[in-house]
């Protein structure tokens, strides 16, 4: 038998590509005739556009047309009589704007230039309205919507009557998408109703989806490119108005267009993750049993649309507490819709009960992880189910010795390193584990090469090279003969790459086609092949790429072969897979146990992390490598929730002050220490053939917890409110 | 970003007359800052008059004076001998400041005449009495977590943004300029100004005239010295005070002190008076503590930059420190 691939640290199958140039991401798609777009976006934040005068902008150089509600082509999915508010922001349908950044028109010229220059001279007068952007000031305005119940297991607000008590507030800023790659599209209407798109997305099909709703057209008029995307976090999960005000000028002005958006707009108009204020009220015995967990959170959302997300999911199943209640509710300001972003939800609201959970350990003078496992959920208490497999006590076992967890002194503000204060915090993190519905084609080449395809995408993780990997141990092909090709809407279905499904997902039916190809294989040996010919399926056993009897294996025939003799040219086969029964018997999620060490300079409150352990039990573990990649990625991604990363506006305006790359601070190199990756690497018995669970979010999941329960340690200052910057750690002047 | 003529001269005199005739030229040196003020409408010049022909890229020691052309790369100051050796403190703080791509291509002469950082001065859909005088400070009734703790006025509270001329201005170095007018010699300290009620107005630059070099005098500053700048995250990013510190100590006993802050003031901001109560006396934090409180007497906070305040003093006190090594 080969080698297994499936657990192995392969090469990405396109880091060549990557590094070299090679690969074409959406804006670096030149097509003929192509005109550039630029946006002119609302100063105001709340009111109406009195009037667009664009005369001086379509006299500059190169401009082919300025767009906008005025004069834009009609959007027949606009649903004009629809009752419900709520529907999304529709650009250029009316004068209406509900928030700063807004585009109020896109200008198309033949250079970038060109339409950067123009787009500065289209004068709009608007009229003003009061806006609400300062979440703290708009409380009152507080929902539901019906999708929002809350919970309770057992009595609500039990941790009222426990000896031991705890209330804290916790609160996050918005955090803002920054990927190195900005957002923008490329469109082109080949006939009048029939579109072609580069895109930055997550999904091809979604967008194919979201465009035949919009435009009306059929499914198949709609061609989607998306093989390579330059970082989305959860950004590119949707259709975004800007996406839509392109292709409006390109069906305007009939020729293809190109819109990449600004660092500033990435601001306003790819979604964030949403402020946030929690309260968590906990209580547990003298002998740290949990007896209450109360989680309320309130977010914000849009004014044109209720964003929600997993926030309090956590609570209701991570400790085996008899009684939890939750309640979860939206505050709709003047500003954009926010989205997902890595780790969603679950990452604010780990930050707050994984922080909560280290406030009450100390309380009860009890070590933060022993309370933890004292508490240690063994079946999921929400679901009243088995977990599908959970080694989250093994983790926070090896987590802790390799970050030396034991030899810390727990007394806070008592460890040292030179004029540093030294602190260690731990946290855990906890994601479901989920596995969609896709379909894939096999093809396999009379070279014996095989081709597999899937409309899925790839936003970072090393889709393909873990398909190969997956195809190759399902086939016995050398993985250098193995290709996956995804992120063209022309593939069969899959569904977008997020929350953490899509090895699950599309790595399933990758197993399951292949399974089929070999089925296929099989059928034309005992049809057409005189050695196989008495033989049932089940007497064919599959090894190395070959067919083999299992009652005499020297009787054997190469998949190439069998193509050969029956002079195919190719063999094409076509699955579709999802999950079964399994997920009703068992709870499924994939845990994280993080661990950091931090430095703090009391006198100027700069924390440093200097080592991290992050500890993943996501089943098998399909690539070592790019796995490990994507949990220091995430352990980034946590450090600026944690140390750096937070949106800021003046609220007398309703705009960001910070909408650059040198104020928005994401982490730099310096700002990232040593991060030792672990793996519990077993194989969930249940979840998928593989065994392997999600691991993108859990990578950030309750991280920005380990780190300020780590400053809480070093200093012995509780810092409840993100991001942890000097000034909220520093020491009174005299102190030293 | 509007249309603009571009022109690169090889002499000083050339230059000098192209700015000086035309009242929206610019000259451009490493393009960091001004292309970026372009980008945003805040400068909208119409001829930039490229400098990087000039021969203003030496750097040499005469007579114990340390000469530095205005068009020595950060990087490349950062990095020379003569300044490592007889100047730590300017090196340390060059190295502070953004990243090294920036350093690669940011100038002497470019690095001084940076603009603020201020937000409000680079969205100019916003109030800013240093882009548009008279339309209001953005800042004082808005965000000013980095703003001025010093020498602000009502009309303007923005911080001079450089790291490397609160190193320049503890050295005492002198600032050469030419222009319409001939050549003059400014001291580092009157180069930059407070905003009062002209805010437009950085520095004490006349239209035409040009950076040509910057002198640092021989000095004894060669071992005690720390620059500690405290920022939002470990690199790429401004001060929220930064602390020049420089020491001369023989017997324990400090013989000279240079102390200058960043992030505090429109201006690299001197601390001439807790530099005199160190001489004579030895490196002590209690020593330290009584220099910083002087320091800090006459400092204000607007909204969101009080911490600044304790701030600037315990990293003055943390600098000193670090300088004396004690
Ligand atoms: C993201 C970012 C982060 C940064 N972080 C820091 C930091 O932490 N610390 C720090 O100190 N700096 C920082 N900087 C600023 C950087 O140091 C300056 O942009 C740089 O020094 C400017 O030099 P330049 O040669 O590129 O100037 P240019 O952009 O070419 O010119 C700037 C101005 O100076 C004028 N000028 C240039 N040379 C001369 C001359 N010889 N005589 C007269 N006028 C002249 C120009 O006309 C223009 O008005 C940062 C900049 C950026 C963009
Ligand atoms: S502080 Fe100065 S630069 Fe900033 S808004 Fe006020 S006037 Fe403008």
């Amino acid at each position: 038998m080969k080698k297994q691939q499936v657990g192995q640290s392969m090469d990405r199958v396109d880091g060549r590509l990557k590094v070299t140039g090679g690969a074409k991401y959406f804006a670096d798609h030149q097509l003929e005739d192509l005109l550039y777009a630029a946006l002119v976006c609302s100063p105001i934040s709340n009111g109406h556009i009195k009037s667009i005068d664009a005369t001086k902008a379509l006299r500059a150089p190169g401009v082919a047309d300025v767009v906008s509600h005025l004069n834009a082509p009609p959007v027949p999915g606009y649903k004009q009589e629809n009752k419900n508010p709520k529907q999304g922001l529709k650009i250029f349908n009316d004068d209406r704007i509900y928030s700063n950044g807004q585009p109020v028109a896109i200008v198309v010229a033949n250079t970038l230039e060109r339409a950067v220059h123009a787009a500065s001279l289209v004068q709009v007068l608007y009229s003003q309205e009061t806006h609400h952007t300062e979440m703290s000031n708009n409380m009152d305005k507080a929902f539901q919507n019906n999708g929002m119940k809350d919970y309770v297991r057992g009595e609500a607000d039990a941790w009222k009557k426990a000896p031991v008590t705890l209330e804290a507030e916790y609160t996050m800023p918005i955090e803002v998408h920054n990927p190195m790659e900005l957002a923008g599209i490329v469109a082109h209407w080949d006939t009048p109703d029939t579109l072609t798109l580069y895109a930055k997305t997550q999904g091809v099909k979604s967008v194919q989806q979201t465009l035949k709703e919009l435009f009306q057209i059929p499914e198949q008029n709609i061609t989607v490119h998306a093989p390579f995307v330059g970082g989305a976090f959860g950004m590119a999960l949707r259709v975004w108005p800007l996406e839509v005000a392109t292709i409006l000028a390109a069906k305007k002005i009939r020729k293809p267009v190109k819109l990449v958006i600004t660092r500033e707009q990435m601001f306003t108009l790819v979604g964030y993750r949403p402020q946030a204020t929690q309260k968590i009220s906990i209580g547990a015995t003298i002998d740290g049993k949990l007896t209450g967990i109360t989680h309320e959170a309130v977010a914000i959302t849009s004014p044109y649309e209720d964003f929600t997300e997993g926030i309090v999911g956590m609570s209701k199943f991570m400790y085996a507490c008899p009684n939890v209640n939750t309640k979860y509710q939206l505050v709709p300001l003047n500003i954009s819709t926010p989205v997902w972003m890595r780790g969603p939800g679950e990452a604010t609201g780990a930050f707050a009960l994984e922080s909560a959970m280290d406030e009450l350990a100390y309380k009860l003078h009890i070590d933060p992880l022993e309370f933890r496992i004292r508490n240690h959920a063994d079946t999921d208490p929400e679901k009243n189910l088995p977990y599908s497999s959970k080694y989250l006590k093994e983790a926070y076992q090896m987590g802790a010795e390799k970050i030396g967890w034991f030899q810390r002194n727990p007394e806070p503000r008592a460890m040292k390193e030179d004029d540093m204060l030294v602190g260690y915090g731990m946290s855990s993190g906890a994601f479901g584990a989920y596995r969609g519905k896709a379909t894939a084609n096999a093809i396999l080449k009379a070279d014996g090469s095989l081709v597999l395809r899937s409309a899925a995408a790839d936003i970072g993780p090393g889709t393909a090279t873990a398909m190969v990997q997956i195809a190759a141990d399902a086939t016995g092909i050398d993985p250098a003969k193995i290709t996956f090709l995804l992120g063209e809407s022309a593939y069969p279905e899959a569904p977008r790459q997020g929350g953490s499904s899509t090895v699950s997902t599309v790595g399933s039916v990758v197993n399951d086609v292949c399974k089929t190809l070999q089925q296929k294989l099989g059928e034309l040996a005992i049809n057409h092949l005189p050695a196989f010919k008495n033989a049932k399926p089940e007497d064919i056993i599959y090894e190395d790429g070959q067919l083999l009897l299992t009652s005499d294996r020297s009787v054997k025939i190469s998949y190439q072969e069998v193509l050969h003799q029956q002079s195919l040219p190719e063999l094409l086969v076509t699955t579709t897979s999802q999950s079964g029964d399994e997920r009703k018997k068992y709870s499924m999620y994939s845990f994280s146990v993080h661990f950091a060490k931090v430095h703090v300079h009391p006198a100027t409150g700069v924390v440093s992390i200097k080592h991290v352990v992050s500890v993943a039990d996501s089943g098998t573990i399909v690539n070592s490598k790019t796995a490990a990649s994507q949990m220091i990625g995430g352990v980034v991604g946590g450090i600026g929730m944690a140390l750096t990363e937070e949106a800021i506006m003046d609220h007398r305006f309703g705009r960001f002050v910070n909408n650059n790359y040198a104020d928005y601070h994401v982490p730099v190199n310096a700002d990232v220490p040593p991060t030792d990756v672990l793996f519990i690497n077993k194989k969930d018995p249940y979840i998928n053939p593989m065994g392997a669970k999600g691991m993108g979010e859990i990578a950030l999941i309750g991280f920005a917890a380990a780190v300020s329960n780590a400053v809480f340690h070093a200093t012995g200052k509780r810092i409840r409110d993100l991001p942890i910057t000097p000034d909220k750690v520093m020491q009174e002047k005299n102190e030293i | 970003m509007n249309q603009f003529s571009y022109m690169r001269p090889s002499n000083l005199k050339a230059a000098i007359d192209a700015v000086a005739k035309d009242t929206s030229a610019r000259f451009i040196a490493g393009g960091t800052n001004l292309l970026d003020l372009m980008k945003n409408g805040v400068v909208i010049p119409e001829k930039l008059v490229d400098i990087n022909r000039l021969p203003l890229k030496d750097i040499q020691l005469n007579k114990d004076i340390l000469h530095i052309g205005a068009l020595v790369l950060n990087s490349e100051l950062a990095a020379h001998e003569l300044v490592i050796t007889y100047h730590p403190l300017l090196s340390q703080a060059l190295l502070a400041g953004a990243s090294q791509q920036l350093r690669n291509m940011a100038t002497v002469g470019g690095n001084m005449m940076q603009r603020t950082r201020c937000s409000y001065f680079y969205d100019t859909t916003m109030p800013c009495n240093k882009r548009v005088p008279g339309s209001g400070c953005g800042a004082i009734g808005g965000i000013n977590r980095m703003h001025a703790i010093f020498g602000a006025s009502s009309d303007c509270i923005a911080v001079h943004p450089s790291d490397m001329c609160v190193a320049l201005t503890a050295l005492d170095a002198t600032v050469l300029v030419a222009g319409p007018k001939g050549n003059r010699r400014i001291p580092f300290g009157d180069f930059h100004r407070l905003p009062g009620n002209t805010p437009q107005t950085d520095n004490t630059l006349g239209k035409g005239e040009i950076i040509t070099a910057v002198e640092i005098p021989s000095n004894a500053f060669t071992k005690n010295v720390y620059y500690l700048k405290v920022r939002d995250r470990a690199s790429y990013a401004f001060a929220l005070v930064s602390v020049a510190a420089a020491l001369d100590i023989s017997n324990n006993i400090i013989r000279g002190a240079r102390l200058a802050m960043g992030g505090v003031a429109h201006k690299p901001w001197r601390l001439r008076e807790a530099e005199q109560t160190l001489i004579g006396k030895a490196p002590t934090t209690e020593n330290f503590r009584v220099a910083a409180n002087i320091a800090m007497t006459s400092a204000i906070a607007y909204k969101h930059n009080a911490f600044k305040i304790p701030m600037a003093h315990n990293t003055i006190i943390t600098a000193l420190q670090k300088a004396a090594a004690i």
